[in-house]
């Protein structure tokens, strides 16, 4: 596997792979698989119709990992490539996805990532996944992934998403299905500068009886960019939702965030909490009277509220 | 050593000049725990504010250690030697504890230094260096953890604006061993704090009493402490009120 140093440099960010990962693996760039391995519980197999990937993981594989991260480096390149995840019943498993792309050049660059989740009974999973982009080219860094989860009988996914640095534009879009008692945690940062543009769709259905999803956005808009975070959940048993939408805004930054719950069962207990605004001038004055300058203390606030 | 020279300090309220502090001139020598009392609204959190730089005097001279720092920035005098415990503690969603704890030092502190800073504040250090200043944690924490960032900075000036404000009673001969810890290794430098309470003005070289804007009083403890209690500026307050 060959990679050149601008490519081993999104792989760092995005996975914090400095090396071949262990366990099983796929390393796409631009738009071709440099690197594969699958192992004894977890196949990795290519795709006939479309681009993308199957990925099947046995029942009652434990502690075991999947890194598919993805980076772009040509000027120009658009994909889109579908990945389908098919967990067993009883797994505990952590997936590492994510995408770097790196545009010197003068045409956009987009790389769409379609993710599709299908969890087993009593299953665990944790998916993160972080989005990355270099470069000062013209040409646009796009992103725009799509999710979908499917959560069988007890099972759990702890999804964490992140996209702090070079994006251009980002239309996310997550759903997910949750049978009973099974449980979805998302955490969700972000940070868009320059005249970037975000948006974030959730769209949760609470199917089954004791299932619970909590997810929760940190965001900061700086510069002139501008936020969407749409956040729906919908109740269709008794069921436990929470939303957090939990927004700075700095510069000329723009953020709408929309809530929307649906209970369709009286014992659906849903929450949204939403709150956008600048940082706090009390916590710049506290920072600064630990000898911070204002921009060293507004570093600091940011760092914190987006780790 | 802290000097203020006829500090005066005026807001605008509904186009009229409301004067806060008149003409306050006060000397905070090293080596000496000075406290600040009085009535409410009589200017001493304002007081404090200025020291660091929060607020700027409408006139007067504000130096330390020699140097007028009445122009500076609050960054600057905190790195001169200035540390200031408000006494409303500030909320930060995602900063730790063991971070505030590590900006306040300026240095990449352990958890076990961070651990010392906490016990001083009778905080069990290991449930709160990794806990989010947030607003899961009470007033109360929230206050000791404001003091265990001053403790953590060891400047030549350590202010703190009304230390027992949430505290509760428990909490409270802690902290009263905390400033008579700071005290005895107070050496080349200095510690004022604003306090109500009679068992922190029992600790204090020196008690200035503010009273509406004006320094009222300024002494040695033994001669200040018994004008004070029972009497004076509890007492006046009652009657302003009625």
């Amino acid at each position: 596997m060959k990679l050149d140093s601008i490519q081993k440099q999104l792989l760092a960010e995005i996975a914090d792979l400095h090396s071949i990962p262990e366990g099983a693996y796929n390393i796409r760039s631009n738009s071709q698989s440099v690197g594969r391995v699958s192992t004894a519980n977890i196949e990795i197999t290519s795709k006939t119709d479309v681009s993308g990937m199957d990925i099947r993981i046995k029942p009652g594989t434990k502690r075991q990992s999947v890194h598919i991260p993805v980076v772009l480096t040509e000027s120009g390149l658009s994909e889109v490539v579908y990945n389908d995840f098919f967990i067993g019943e009883d797994c505990d498993v952590v997936i590492i996805a994510g995408c770097g792309i790196d545009n010197c050049g003068k045409a956009d660059s987009e790389h769409d990532g379609i993710h599709r989740f299908w969890v087993g009974k009593n299953s665990k999973v944790k998916y993160v996944e972080k989005h990355y982009g270099s470069g000062d080219g013209e040409g646009k860094r796009i992103l725009n992934p799509g999710t979908e989860v499917y959560l069988d009988e007890n099972s759990t996914m702890e999804m964490e998403m992140a996209q702090i640095k070079g994006v251009d534009d980002t239309d996310r879009k997550t759903i997910a299905e949750l049978a009973a008692g099974a449980k979805l945690v998302v955490r969700e940062r972000l940070m868009t500068h320059g005249s970037q543009r975000a948006l974030s769709a959730y769209d949760v259905r609470l199917n089954g009886a004791g299932a619970s999803a909590d997810v929760v956005s940190r965001s900061v808009a700086r510069d002139n960019s501008y936020q969407r975070f749409d956040a729906k959940i919908v109740g269709n048993a008794p069921c436990n939702g929470h939303t957090e939408c939990d927004s700075i805004i700095m510069d000329n930054g723009r953020i709408l965030a929309v809530p929307g719950l649906e209970a369709n069962d009286v014992d659906a207990a849903l929450v949204h909490e939403a709150a956008i605004g600048k940082i706090a001038g009390e916590q710049l004055t506290k920072l600064m009277t630990l000898g911070l300058t204002e921009q060293e203390a507004e570093e600091q606030i940011i760092n914190g509220f987006l780790k | 050593m802290l000097e203020l020279q006829h500090i005066s300090f005026e807001v605008p309220e509904n186009d009229v000049s409301h004067e806060i502090l008149r003409d306050v001139s006060l000397t905070v020598p090293d080596g000496r725990l000075v406290v600040i009392t009085g009535p409410n609204g009589g200017g001493k959190s304002t007081l404090a504010r200025l020291i660091m730089g929060i607020e700027r005097p409408t006139s007067g001279t504000i130096s330390f250690n020699g140097q007028d720092i009445t122009n500076l920035s609050i960054t600057e005098r905190a790195r001169l030697g200035i540390s200031f415990a408000l006494q409303q503690p500030v909320r930060f969603k995602g900063l730790q504890v063991l971070d505030l704890l590590r900006l306040a030092s300026g240095r990449d502190i352990t958890p076990s230094d961070a651990c010392e800073y906490l016990s001083a504040v009778g905080l069990c250090a290991r449930d709160y260096i990794n806990r989010e200043v947030n607003a899961s944690l009470s007033g109360g924490e929230l206050k000791r953890i404001e003091i265990a960032t001053v403790l953590a900075r060891g400047t030549a000036l350590s202010i703190f604006d009304e230390p027992e404000a949430g505290i509760d009673l428990w909490s409270f001969q802690n902290l009263i061993e905390v400033f008579q810890g700071m005290r005895e290794n107070i050496r080349d430098s200095a510690i004022v704090i604003i306090s109500h309470q009679e068992r922190i003005l029992n600790i204090a070289d020196e008690i200035v009493v503010l009273r509406d804007g004006e320094l009222a009083m300024q002494g040695p403890r033994d001669e200040i402490l018994p004008r004070l209690t029972g009497t004076a500026s509890a007492l006046q307050s009652c009657r302003r009120i009625s």
